[in-house]
């Protein structure tokens, strides 16, 4: 069935294709005339919201994203930060939310896919990745299947390219029922000189498709990640694209070859919209016009339409401008890997978006106004209603703490992950010098001696929701926390923000009041944002998830021989924790889990203080006084007590008889800031003088040993009875 | 002693192979592409894991049909040395250079995680840095691991002392017969396992555990 490119538009066709009646009106206005269907499908993947921005981007400028060391910051296919050396570290985050419900193995697989591309398309050999998934109550009916297949999918495409899985998040919620979440982040390394840009230059030179054949998958993918869901969601599945993840290697092995030989001019990955986005983002940077022919373009289907080919997001594509000289030499390259290397069109100097199909013009569009002119949307919001403070004598005391702690340690959330992170490759290419299950992941620059890259992915869903701008700072602060957790100093960030409907004044309220948080967290902590990427419309039925800006971010180890582990605790450490006592429950995992109420205001983040503890952490870190250190976070100091016990395999006893207080907000109180530390014996009091020459509050806990977690009489768990709850959840849970 | 490694489209941990031989034996390996015909004056090939030709068709299938699997095939005639590692044994049990077949993980999942081997047979070219009866430990990282032999052939290399590595203290990850983990050919200069001790050679890796078999087979000290 192939619809004639020139069609009569109706409105029922430009509603199908995301496209509101003002939005078309001003595609009238600005080209004077009905477009062609072909025009309609480039102009509906160009301005959706997955493409476009229109609703996020006059906030998203108000994010800081530069510094001393970011080379490169968003509107790029990743962002690029100088890590010392000639060396620098290109990395992003993207989301594969709308296709992972609909198809959760293939969509997560292709997010992976996308977001190796987006690296290695800039020069950098992919090093590691991660992964945040968000899904919905575990008895929900869909939940498992989506566990299963999405967990399958990341491994089945990260494992076989063969990138090492270091880090991500793992979390369940109702509000995730009909949207789940896959952030999928991905870091390489790469020479400061030997970075690719997008940008096209130079008129009459070829332009040129490398990589897989085209086929009819995912066409219309990227309006489909723009709309809300329904019933008729099942209909959706041809949208959702199918990942090979042989061929992306040979891709990556193809254009890291190619990029010696400088043949290279310009180089973009073909993501969203395809062929589409990728050669019109490269001529319009470039400020030149880009004419494509079809007929040259590699198929694997048969009668393709101009329409589907141009909207097509057959993965493991490239689209490149090339030195003309050097034509012989690059395809070569291609024919050895077994991919196609294509001549497809030329630049040029008419700033138009040309296309031909067999012989005849099937578009030819404004280049610059179809990125420049996209609709950019001021969307109304109103700010999120405060909560009412949640003092901790009103919450309810636990009439067991040992049993409210192992529910914690077992429950959905808090549960060991080694059920997923068992299926990644977490080992390939022989770097990896920690793996999931701490603070951060850290892997080894191979190129030199001591250089390691730290790097985790954090959000608390609950606090957004309680207070947008407090969970945005919460989000950029836990992240630095817990790459400052291993003795790594935090050098930028990435974002993916996931929100509802933003013609929704209260989503949109949700979502400028995030970036209001991220913005202030990530100036004060000198953390700025490099890249990123927005995922809205995630609702069913008019449900919208919780709002969920994740922020994953990167750190330098200058000496990874000077790097804190969680489980390095040695008997007779000292256990100090860094940071004030807990007394803040509201929108607590205790208040939450054992109480069962979502109700209280987000805890605080006193971003001064952040900093000023941080530094003191790394500090000791580096000066090889820490044996052990734990950043304290969702369940407060107990839980982070007995996260250290689980991983050292050893006890500690804790006497907080001085502390003032509610015991249950001590214990669980999710106040920011925090760390707990371990440290020899010996040097317990040097460390305890210099915090409080740097005005650093702290508390001495008590020490480790013997094979239990004792807390005053508050509570006696053996480490065996922590270890079973914490690791029998997810296997009980996916059998 | 001379190292070579192959390298075919789809394999991912030839990098990891190449640091590994380069740092124990203080040379770097030459490299072999699918096309050649003809590989260099060496004393150890090794075929490194990952998932040569996209796994297609049936893992390894493809690799095993290859030029350059001809060439490997006429050196381990003349007894140079040959260590496949995951996809590596995967490829020469398909070659028929190595008896059985690896099957799909009985988990029916791909599992990454930290094993422990007994080395079965210490009298190998590939293990003498070991003594009889040691458990090392060793990463795995795999989806079709599931070692499968008959009856008939079982009871052979059985008594050739051909199983070299079994999964030790209840570790084995994917269901195989016997717990096997590696073994080697009737001439013993061909052996194939499916754990990576090539993740396993140095501080940052957490442990050494690994260096014996490139020591061995290189005749170096594996400390």
């Amino acid at each position: 069935m192939t619809i004639s490119n020139s069609i009569q538009i109706t409105p029922e066709l430009v509603a199908a294709h995301g496209l509101k009646p003002d939005e078309y009106q001003r595609i009238l206005d600005l080209i004077g005339r009905e477009p062609s269907f072909t025009e309609l499908g480039i102009f509906s993947a160009m301005w959706n919201e997955h493409c476009s921005y229109k609703s996020s981007k006059k906030w998203l400028r108000t994010l800081p994203t530069k510094g001393p060391r970011v080379i490169q910051g968003p509107g790029e296919n990743a962002g690029v930060v100088d890590i010392d050396d000639g060396d620098c570290v290109v990395f992003k985050m993207e989301s594969h939310n709308h296709p992972s419900y609909i198809e959760p193995y293939q969509g997560a697989a292709t997010g992976v896919g996308g977001i190796l591309r987006d690296v290695f398309t800039m020069g950098a050999r992919p090093i590691a990745a991660m992964n945040a998934l968000r899904f919905g109550a575990p008895d929900h009916p869909k939940t498992k299947h989506l566990v299963a297949g999405v967990v399958a999918g990341v491994g089945g495409y990260g494992n076989s390219f063969g990138v090492p899985t270091v880090g991500g998040e793992v979390e369940f919620d109702e509000r995730y029922n009909g949207n789940i979440l896959v952030n999928a982040f991905a870091a390489g390394i790469a020479r400061t000189d030997g970075i690719f840009y997008s940008k096209a230059e130079g008129v009459g030179l070829p332009v040129v498709y490398l990589g897989a054949k085209t086929g009819r998958d995912g066409v219309g993918g990227a309006t489909m990640a723009s709309a809300e869901f329904d019933e008729s969601i099942e209909e959706k599945r041809p949208t959702v694209q199918v990942g090979d993840p042989f061929t992306e290697k040979c891709l990556l092995e193809a254009c890291l070859e190619l990029m010696q030989t400088g043949a290279v001019i310009a180089i973009q990955d073909m993501g969203a919209a395809g062929l589409t986005c990728s050669a019109v983002e490269m001529g319009a940077k470039g400020d030149l016009g880009i004419e494509l022919n079809l007929d040259l373009v590699p198929v694997r289907e048969e009668r393709m339409t101009a329409y589907e080919m141009m909207l097509s997001e057959s993965q493991e594509r490239m689209l490149m401008v090339l030195r003309p000289e050097k034509e012989e030499e690059a395809k070569a390259i291609f024919v050895k890997w077994g991919l196609d290397f294509a001549i497809v069109g030329k630049t040029t100097d008419d700033l138009r978006f040309r296309i031909l199909h067999q012989g005849e013009e099937v578009a030819n569009l404004p280049i610059k106004d179809l990125g420049d002119q996209a609709p950019e949307y001021d969307r109304p919001w109103i700010k999120s209603n405060g909560r009412a403070p949640l003092p901790a004598e009103k919450v309810p005391a636990p009439e067991n703490y040992g049993e409210a702690l192992l529910k914690l340690v077992g429950s959905p959330n808090e549960s060991s992950r080694r059920w997923v992170y068992e299926q990644y490759d977490t080992l390939i290419q022989g770097n990896s010098l920690q793996r999931p299950g701490g603070d951060a992941g850290v892997v080894r620059v191979e190129t030199h001696p001591t250089k390691a890259l730290a790097f985790s992915s954090d959000v608390t869903p609950r606090y957004v929701e309680a207070d947008p701008i407090e969970g945005g700072k919460q989000a950029v602060a836990e992240c630095w926390r817990n790459i400052t957790a291993t003795g790594a100093e935090p050098l930028a960030a990435t974002d993916n923000l996931n929100f509802g409907n933003p013609e929704k004044p209260e989503i949109m309220g949700q979502f400028v009041g995030a970036i209001q948080g991220i913005g202030e967290a990530c100036k004060a902590l000198d953390f700025p944002i490099v890249s990123g990427n927005v995922s809205l419309y995630n609702e069913t039925n008019g449900v919208a998830i919780l709002p969920t800006p994740t922020i994953a971010g990167v750190g330098l180890l200058p000496d990874w021989s000077k790097m804190a582990r969680i489980g390095s605790a040695k008997d007779g450490d000292v256990l100090i924790m860094i940071g004030t006592d807990g007394s803040h429950l509201g929108s607590s995992i205790y208040l939450r889990d054992i109480v069962g109420s979502t109700d209280g205001p987000a805890p605080a983040v006193d971003l001064a203080a952040e900093r000023r503890n941080g530094d003191f952490v790394r500090t000791a870190i580096r000066n090889g006084q820490v044996t052990a250190c734990h950043d304290i976070s969702s369940g407060g100091l107990a839980v982070a007590l007995a996260e250290m016990v689980m991983a050292s395999g050893k006890g500690a006893k804790i006497k907080l008889g001085e502390c003032k207080g509610q015991p249950h907000a001590i214990l669980f109180g999710e106040d920011q800031a925090r760390y707990v530390i371990a440290v020899p014996a010996d040097l317990a009091n040097f460390v305890r003088a210099n915090a409080e020459g740097a005005t650093v509050p702290f508390r001495t806990l008590g020490t480790v040993g013997g094979n239990a977690l004792v807390i005053d009489d508050l509570l006696n768990v053996s480490r065996d009875n922590l270890t079973k709850a914490h690791e029998e959840w997810f296997p009980t849970f996916m059998a | 002693m001379k190292s070579a490694v192959v390298q075919l489209p789809g394999l991912n941990r030839d990098r990891d192979m190449i640091a590994a031989l380069t740092k124990i034996s203080g040379k770097a390996p030459v490299t072999v592409w699918q096309t050649e015909t003809e590989i260099p004056d060496v004393d150890l090939i090794v075929i490194p894991g990952g998932f040569s030709y996209g796994d297609y068709l049936r893992c390894g299938a493809i690799a095993a049909r290859m030029p350059v699997m001809q060439a490997i095939r006429e050196k381990a005639e003349k007894g140079v040395k040959v260590l496949g590692v995951c996809n590596g044994f995967q490829i020469l049990v398909e070659a028929g250079m190595l008896p059985g077949a690896l099957m799909r993980n009985t988990s029916l999942k791909f599992v990454c995680k930290e094993v422990k081997l007994e080395v079965v047979n210490a009298d190998t070219d590939f293990t003498r840095a070991y003594e009889q009866g040691q458990i090392i430990r060793c990463p795995v990282a795999h989806h079709d691991g599931n070692y499968f032999v008959d009856d008939e052939t079982l009871k052979g290399i059985q008594g050739n002392g051909q199983i070299v590595f079994r999964y030790a203290d209840g570790t084995n990850p994917n269901g195989s017969l016997l717990d096997i983990a590696g073994v080697v050919n009737q001439a013993g200069n061909v052996l194939g396992m499916m754990p990576h001790p090539e993740n396993l050679i140095e501080a940052a890796h957490g442990g050494s555990d690994g260096r014996g078999i490139f020591a061995s087979a290189l005749d170096v000290i594996a400390a």
